[in-house]
């Protein structure tokens, strides 16, 4: 990237132009970042399976993801919303049946073989379809990958495959491991899951368990102007009001996905030296969703659905629990995937009175101690704001006549209850949003869905003209269609809401201003970090 | 010495169906909380389909019955062997083995910090009842005592950590240093000197409080006042009659407090990121990992068994009464 040269007598010319020049100094000091450095950054959770071609969470990507990359990356600026990592090219054909991709030339594993098509091939038909808890939906119809030379890999489908579902899903699911490692072992025995060789800007070298996970520089990356650090060490700080002191105390100098609390920020962002950054989780989407158990008679009613939907102050969740940092979600497609996203659907306003008269006119009388009926509400465990909301969730149903009890659990316990038993009548869950609705929405919505599977239709909602949409968008090919075919989709949940989207977040980055190129790209958390780069 | 190894030996051989039943009970504890390994892990990675999780079940072994697995889990102890952690995916003797030297250093650390300071804090209180002395003492201890230690540890870490920076705020040592020896030793020490503070601050209170009561009790019986009468320096009235005699049910709440302190250390652990016993106690129970929890109850166990059978040496040496007691039995 060029930057435009600035010649004297033009910064001779006003105090603006003086300041723009600033940012601009600013700017080419990001690009030509120094290189070097060991950058420290909080991690709160250890995973025991380190493998993203395996386990694609968040939780794995974010140590992984240095050291294993995927065949593309979400980018701001990039055609389809993409980055070549791996493969540099990539195409569909027009039945659907196959998609071809051109593979980068001269990348070598960390252990020094080569990297070629039989690695992406292996990696697609012996972990991705059949091991990968979120591949073995999108290759499900996955038969066989050509690799007629090194650097071609086409993948050959049974049925009609969306080129679309498998473009966007490329930095989730198609991380890259070594053929050479895995190929003819029990691969979930392997201990290469832990002791990661990969092909990406950072080598793994050291994991000392409770404490840190330690990655170094890759001197013969691909890419010959990165990686820009020397080291990115993890350390484990479990308890997060510390993490945040450990940022004041330069400890560490980054933590990412919100391992600071929100409440911290406002005080934290007023330190000398440590910037707090919403960016760079657009495609990591978190949605805040009520889930109804349509077993139960009263909830299998759509005016008391509507009713609740009215009852819920969207406005209020956002500013109050998330402290302003989420959106009020209108439909189970959030804002930050434009490509699907419709704001034409169904509105539910705020509206107490309206959602009252509902209910009395659907003849859910108001008992003697002012109470409609008893509902069972289980906020899931896992944020600091399920909780919260749950919390509210109570009281907004308590003004329109309906006593909601809580009961809380552990994450163990509430995945059981929720997903397996359908002990609850209410629950707040928090799924992601992945880039594309096949892979973990219409999930859960889509009839006919085994008990116990996490983040799914568990509340026994059945709406055939649903499935039939959810169904022929999983096999339209030519992406406008899908696309129309997933608005409709918003509309028909909007309308008839199976659950209640109420609000939609990403995670919030916290670092010293020390650290450059921070939040570039849509899930840059769990991002390869190749051009991040520490100011001396 | 001969009587102490037999009555090792018998300790020993007394406290195995105590641990046969807190192996059992845990068991059965464990297996009536709602949820399994297998929850807890699909609920981390973000979810999975039906097959994955039978898969997943199948190979934890957590498709068998209850009881075909609490014989496996018994027999597999028989042999000395703890199991496998579902949760980290390696055996549980290893992680113990990695985790208790940083617990036992902080525990250890912390105990003989209170019990010292407690006890001779507890000494100046008693040795002058209702002084001015022992009043601030008093009420100091009792202020401390009601303070919540995970307050505590961030209050200090942020005071001496964030704003004084003086000492590291958090880990057991320097990551990735490379130090060893004598300097590995010194960056150890400065990591655990508020971890070792908020841990021992509470209990320090404790010792401080039960020594000082002792005291006010062995003033009053008729040894001291003979000693009194005698006309014996008051220093040494205090010291050699009033303390030692007053030590007795410290020595005593040594061995009970080390238990609660293994509990107490869960927090001190987390707040301060030390990778110890109590964190993986926690991480245990989140990810319903049964064979590690199991291990870890076993291990808490054993050691509480050997604290106090530890402290029934020491306080048959403090009262030769009690020694001559059981070594007769």
């Amino acid at each position: 990237m060029t930057v435009p040269s600035i010649s004297r007598r033009t910064l001779m010319k006003g105090t603006a132009l003086l300041l723009a020049s600033t940012a601009l100094a600013r700017q080419a000091l990001a690009q030509a970042a120094p290189a070097g450095g060991r950058l420290i950054v909080a991690a709160d959770s250890e995973p025991k399976n380190l493998n993203p071609a395996i386990v694609a969470s968040n939780g794995v990507f974010f140590i992984a993801s240095k050291v294993i990359e995927p065949l593309a990356e979400a980018s701001f600026d990039g055609k389809d919303g993409l980055a070549p990592r791996l493969a540099t090219a990539w195409e569909g054909s027009a039945d659907g049946l196959s998609v071809t991709f051109k593979l980068r030339d001269g990348v070598t594993w960390h252990d020094g073989q080569p990297f070629t098509s039989l690695d992406v091939a292996f990696s697609a038909l012996n972990i991705w379809k059949p091991l990968q808890n979120l591949g073995r939906l999108v290759f499900a119809n996955l038969e066989a990958v050509d690799t007629p030379d090194d650097y071609t890999a086409i993948f050959r489908f049974s049925k009609p495959t969306p080129f679309q579902l498998i473009r966007n899903a490329l930095p989730v699911v198609t991380s890259v491991v070594a053929k050479h490692i895995f190929d003819g072992s029990d691969i979930a025995a392997n201990p290469g899951n832990n002791k990661l060789v990969g092909t990406g800007p950072f080598k793994f070298a050291e994991y000392k368990p409770g404490e840190y996970y330690r990655l170094t520089r890759n001197e013969n990356y691909w890419d010959k102007d990165q990686p820009k650090l020397d080291e990115i060490v993890f350390r484990v700080l479990p308890d997060r009001a510390s993490a945040g002191a450990a940022l004041e105390a330069d400890e560490i100098q980054l933590a990412a996905f919100s391992a600071v609390p929100l409440a911290d920020l406002d005080r934290l962002s007023k330190v000398d030296g440590i910037k707090v950054i919403s960016k760079g989780y657009e495609a990591l989407t978190y949605q805040l969703v009520v889930e109804i158990n349509h077993r139960r008679k009263e909830l299998a009613d759509l005016r008391v659905r509507q009713a609740i939907a009215h009852a819920i102050d969207k406005k209020f969740v956002v500013d109050t629990i998330f402290l302003g940092y989420a959106a009020a979600a209108t439909g189970p497609v959030p804002k930050n995937a434009p490509e699907f996203y419709t704001s034409d659907v169904a509105a539910y306003d705020f509206n107490p009175a309206a959602a009252n008269d509902i209910l009395d006119k659907a003849g859910y009388t108001k008992g003697a101690d002012g109470n409609r009926f008893k509902l069972k509400l289980r906020p899931a465990p896992y944020f600091n704001e399920t909780r919260q909301f749950g919390d509210y969730l109570r009281q907004a149903l308590a003004a329109i006549g309906i006593d909601a009890e809580i009961v809380n659990a552990d994450a163990a316990a509430h995945l059981k209850a929720v997903y397996t038993d359908h002990d609850f009548d209410l629950a707040v869950g928090p799924p992601v949003f992945r880039g594309d609705p096949a892979i973990s929405t219409t999930i859960l919505v889509q009839s006919g869905t085994p008990d116990g599977v996490p983040f799914s239709n568990q509340g026994g909602y059945v709406n055939p003209e649903l499935d039939k949409i959810i169904k022929q968008a999983s096999e339209t090919v030519d992406t406008a269609a899908r696309t129309d075919l997933y608005r409709k989709f918003q509309q028909l949940v909007v309308a008839d809401l199976p659950l209640i989207n109420v609000a939609e977040w990403g995670f919030i980055t916290v670092a010293r201003d020390t650290v450059l190129n921070v939040s570039d790209n849509p899930r840059w958390a769990v991002s390869n970090w190749g051009d991040t780069a520490l100011r001396s | 010495m001969k009587r102490a190894i037999l009555l090792l030996r018998r300790r020993a051989i007394s406290s195995l169906p105590v641990l046969l039943i807190v192996v059992i009970f845990t068991f059965f504890l464990l297996e009536s909380a709602s949820g399994d390994a297998v929850d807890a892990y699909l609920g981390s990675i973000g979810g999975g389909d039906a097959a994955l999780k039978q898969a997943l079940r199948e190979s934890y072994g957590l498709d068998r019955s209850t009881l075909a697995r609490l014989w496996l889990y018994l027999s597999s102890l028989a042999r000395l062997d703890l199991g496998w952690s579902v949760a980290f995916d390696r055996p549980v003797g290893v992680l113990i083995a990695e985790r208790l030297p940083n617990t036992l250093l902080l525990m250890g650390s912390a105990t003989a910090l209170s019990f010292g300071v407690g006890s001779a804090l507890g000494i100046l209180a008693g040795a002058r009842p209702g002084s001015v002395r022992d009043r601030l003492l008093s009420i100091g201890s009792l202020i401390v005592y009601a303070i919540p230690s995970f307050w505590l540890g961030l209050v200090l870490s942020i005071a001496f950590s964030v704003k004084l920076r003086w000492f590291p705020i958090a880990g057991i040592e320097t990551i990735a240093s490379g130090k060893t020896g004598f300097s590995r030793a010194l960056d150890i020490s400065a990591h655990l000197v508020l971890p070792v503070s908020a841990l021992a601050l509470i209990y320090l209170a404790l010792f401080l409080r039960v020594m000082r009561a002792g005291m006010g009790q062995v003033w009053k019986l008729d040894f001291v006042l003979f000693a009194r009468a005698k006309g014996l320096s008051r220093s040494r009235i205090v010291l050699r009659h009033v303390a030692r005699n007053a030590l007795l049910p410290l020595v005593t709440m040594l061995g009970l407090q080390s238990a609660a302190m293994l509990g107490g250390s869960v927090v001190i652990e987390s707040v301060f990121a030390i990778p110890g016993f109590g964190r993986l106690a926690q991480e245990a129970v989140n990810g319903r990992d049964a064979p590690l929890l199991m291990g870890i109850i076993l291990t808490s166990a054993v050691l509480v068994i050997a604290v106090n059978f530890l402290v029934d040496l020491v306080y048959a040496g403090l009262d030769p009464r009690i020694g001559a007691s059981e070594g007769g039995a």
